[in-house]
């Protein structure tokens, strides 16, 4: 059984631009007021922080959310970003202006292309030498990527970030993928963290994850991550908790949710 | 090195093939390397806008793609990185070998870690080429490429799941040039962790529009083929390949036949650019130490170092100034992209495979094209090859955002 502690959350949809905000919704289901369209990621220099791609924007932001709540340096944290399809918008523009004018390929959107942007600007933007990587799965990214971070935890690292997002499906190859709006979840998990930190715990096994119909399913389930939203709702109810996400076909992750820091020590590791 | 860096047992290395411009299977990548037969050819990769000539650089393709179409049953996957790898998958031995894994684990316990920068964007790229409007004048995909699986990053990891059958984590690493590098060590974790028995990995990435035009937009690009480490290298050659391993605990061997091992890895982030190396090759220095580290050798038993080594200006001294600080002269270092060009993606597999071939022949390639040492270049850098037996290979595999990753492999 692979299991870490919960040390801080990050959280972005349409309307709830942090993990406050989600809670917040799931006992009011009332958005934010004045929420912003996206954030604006202080990791990046000024100058960047309006041209840089959607994706990047909201992975960034609930990264350092959660490293903020753990009260984590992120600079000393190896990382997971998982990512359906890294973002439609780039895809568009590289696949349209290849069909007509292919010698014009802007080099910024051609670097911003590649998968691992949001984990390259991460780890550029805290100066962090720690491994970072970036994983897609199709409707299993999201417990893929919990899988990973949790596997490095079982490798010897004392804490690790997971940060999962997708955006939104644009053009012709969103009519492929349907995706709305921009949806981020991020965990900083660990070893031993603080003694009030939920406490995870997961295996993989056979199944179909069920219907998600909870608050945050209902607000964001359009987008491609919104398969970690089961997760993120079971979090916000603070109580024990048992989720199963997508892992593939026929396979789930079977996720159990316990209070504190005691039932760290009952894991069979 | 981290404190919390563990050493961790070596993992067998049952099954290993790669396929380049230089042939289809281990046999062909030997016989190439040891008679410097190289795999480059000026670039006829068509692009997908009307009238647009492709550019004046060279390319590592591999010959044949075009008419090897997928199986019937696998044809909703048909492209051509997915044909790359089934080809790939069928060299060597390694279907066989991740059938009889299945056989003796069964399905839920064999893991594919696959990695690719582009995964099947060429055939995203050739549906824009070919968009069709409906009668409200939303352009849609012809309807022989209206398939959304291969229109996403993990096409590669899926496909190969439902090609082999096994039921294990599935995932598609996509940290561009460090990609199937990177799975080695995603998949070792999966197996010391007790979550899979053995492990599929690999790579595959072919030439396309994006990797063309948006390396030739960084002005990496050269015009004649690529020259690694030459004082007169002014940008890298482009390929295509595809290859696999199959990994398992070494104590579940209990044959001879599998002497060959990986026994270390280190991972890293530069923490500056995203498409330039940090200045001083310090996310390199880290993923080489901790590799080294991992397999409990020091820097004087290494007998071959494969480097990332992709021919642009900076890239080629800051890696060589890493190891000449961190190794002894003696180390016979080199890069193969002179032979398959920057296989992108691929590259981790394919010069891992390379690395096993050091190990397994005695056969340490040199660096083609090249001729004239560059004086900021140590004497690790070799241009001819060698032959001689050797213990441990390192392979070097650095991308885009910083990504580094560093392999060890022993034959025990």
């Amino acid at each position: 059984m692979l299991a870490a502690q919960i040390e801080g959350i990050g959280f972005w949809a349409p309307g709830l631009p942090s993990w406050q905000a989600a809670r917040d919704f799931i006992r009011t289901g009332s958005l934010a007021a004045d929420a912003p369209r996206r954030p604006s990621p202080q990791l990046l220099p000024p100058n960047e922080r309006r041209r840089t791609p959607d994706t990047v924007a909201i992975a960034l932001d609930v990264a350092l959310a959660a490293c903020h709540a753990a009260g984590r340096d992120p600079a000393t944290l190896p990382s997971v970003f998982a990512s359906t399809h890294g973002d439609h918008a780039i895809t568009d523009y590289m696949c349209e202006t290849l069909a007509r004018e292919p010698r014009t390929v802007s080099p910024t959107r051609f670097h911003n292309s590649v998968h691992n942007a949001a984990s390259g600007y991460w780890t550029i933007g805290t100066r962090s030498h720690r491994p970072a990587t970036a994983i897609s799965a199709l409707d299993a990214s999201f417990a893929q990527g919990l899988l990973e971070a949790l596997l490095q935890l079982a490798a010897g690292e004392e804490a690790v970030l997971l940060a999962a997002y997708d955006g939104n499906a644009n053009g012709p190859v969103g009519r492929q993928w349907h995706s709305k709006g921009l949806l981020a979840g991020a965990l900083l998990l660990s070893q031993s963290g603080a003694e009030t930190g939920p406490v995870l715990q997961a295996e993989l096994v056979d199944g179909v994850p069920p219907p998600a119909d909870g608050p945050l399913s209902r607000h964001a389930g359009s987008n491609a991550m919104a398969p970690m939203l089961p997760l993120f709702e079971a979090l916000a109810h603070g109580a024990p908790a048992a989720v199963a996400l997508a892992a593939g076909p026929g396979r789930v992750l079977s996720v159990t949710l316990l209070p504190g820091a005691a039932a760290m020590e009952s894991v069979d590791a | 090195m981290p404190a919390t860096l563990k050493q961790r047992p070596p993992l067998a290395i049952r099954a290993h093939t790669a396929t380049t411009a230089l042939g289809r299977g281990r046999e062909a990548q030997a016989e190439a390397l040891a008679t410097r037969r190289g795999g480059l050819r000026r670039n006829d990769f068509p692009t997908t806008a009307p009238g647009e000539t492709p550019l004046d650089c060279w390319i590592g393709r591999v010959d044949g793609i075009e008419d090897s179409p997928l199986p019937a049953e696998l044809a909703d996957w048909e492209c051509r990185n997915n044909r790359l790898a089934w080809l790939a998958l069928q060299q060597d031995g390694i279907d066989a070998a991740v059938a009889d894994a299945i056989d003796r684990y069964g399905a839920t316990r064999v893991a594919l870690v696959v990695g690719t920068s582009t995964s099947s964007i060429g055939a995203t790229e050739e549906a824009y080429a070919r968009l069709q409007p409906d009668a409200d004048g939303n352009l849609h995909f012809p309807p022989d490429l209206a398939r959304p699986g291969i229109h996403t990053p993990h096409s590669l990891g899926a496909f190969v799941q439902q090609a082999t059958g096994a039921r294990g984590p599935c995932v598609t690493v996509a940290t561009a040039c460090s990609s199937s590098a990177k799975v080695f060590v995603q998949a070792a974790r999966l197996i010391d962790a007790g979550l899979a028995d053995a492990a599929l990995v690999g790579g595959v990435d072919t030439l396309c529009g994006s990797v063309l035009f948006g390396f030739n937009a960084l002005q990496l690009v050269s015009t004649s083929p690529c020259r690694p480490f030459d004082a007169h290298r002014n940008g890298l050659s482009l390929g295509e390949a595809g290859g696999f391993a199959l990994l398992e605990r070494s104590s579940s061997i209990d044959d001879g036949d599998a002497t060959l091992k990986l026994c270390g890895y280190g991972e890293s982030s530069d923490g500056h650019h995203m498409s330039a190396p940090h200045p001083e090759g310090l996310g390199a220095r880290l993923a080489m130490e901790d590799a080294l580290a991992r397999a409990g050798i020091d820097a004087s038993q290494l007998g071959y170092l494969n480097l990332h080594g992709t021919a642009t200006p900076a890239n080629d001294s800051i890696e060589a100034m890493v190891v000449a600080a961190l190794f002894p002269s003696a180390l016979h270092a080199s890069s193969t992209k002179g032979w398959t060009g920057h296989t992108l993606g691929a590259a981790g597999i394919v010069e891992s495979v390379f690395a096993l071939i050091a190990l397994e022949r005695g056969l340490l390639p040199g660096t083609l094209n090249s001729s004239a040492p560059d004086p900021a270049c140590g004497p690790q850098i070799r241009f001819d090859n060698a032959e001689r037996e050797v213990r441990h290979a390192m392979n070097n595999s650095f991308g885009f955002g910083g990504n580094n990753c560093s392999l060890v492999f022993g034959k025990v």
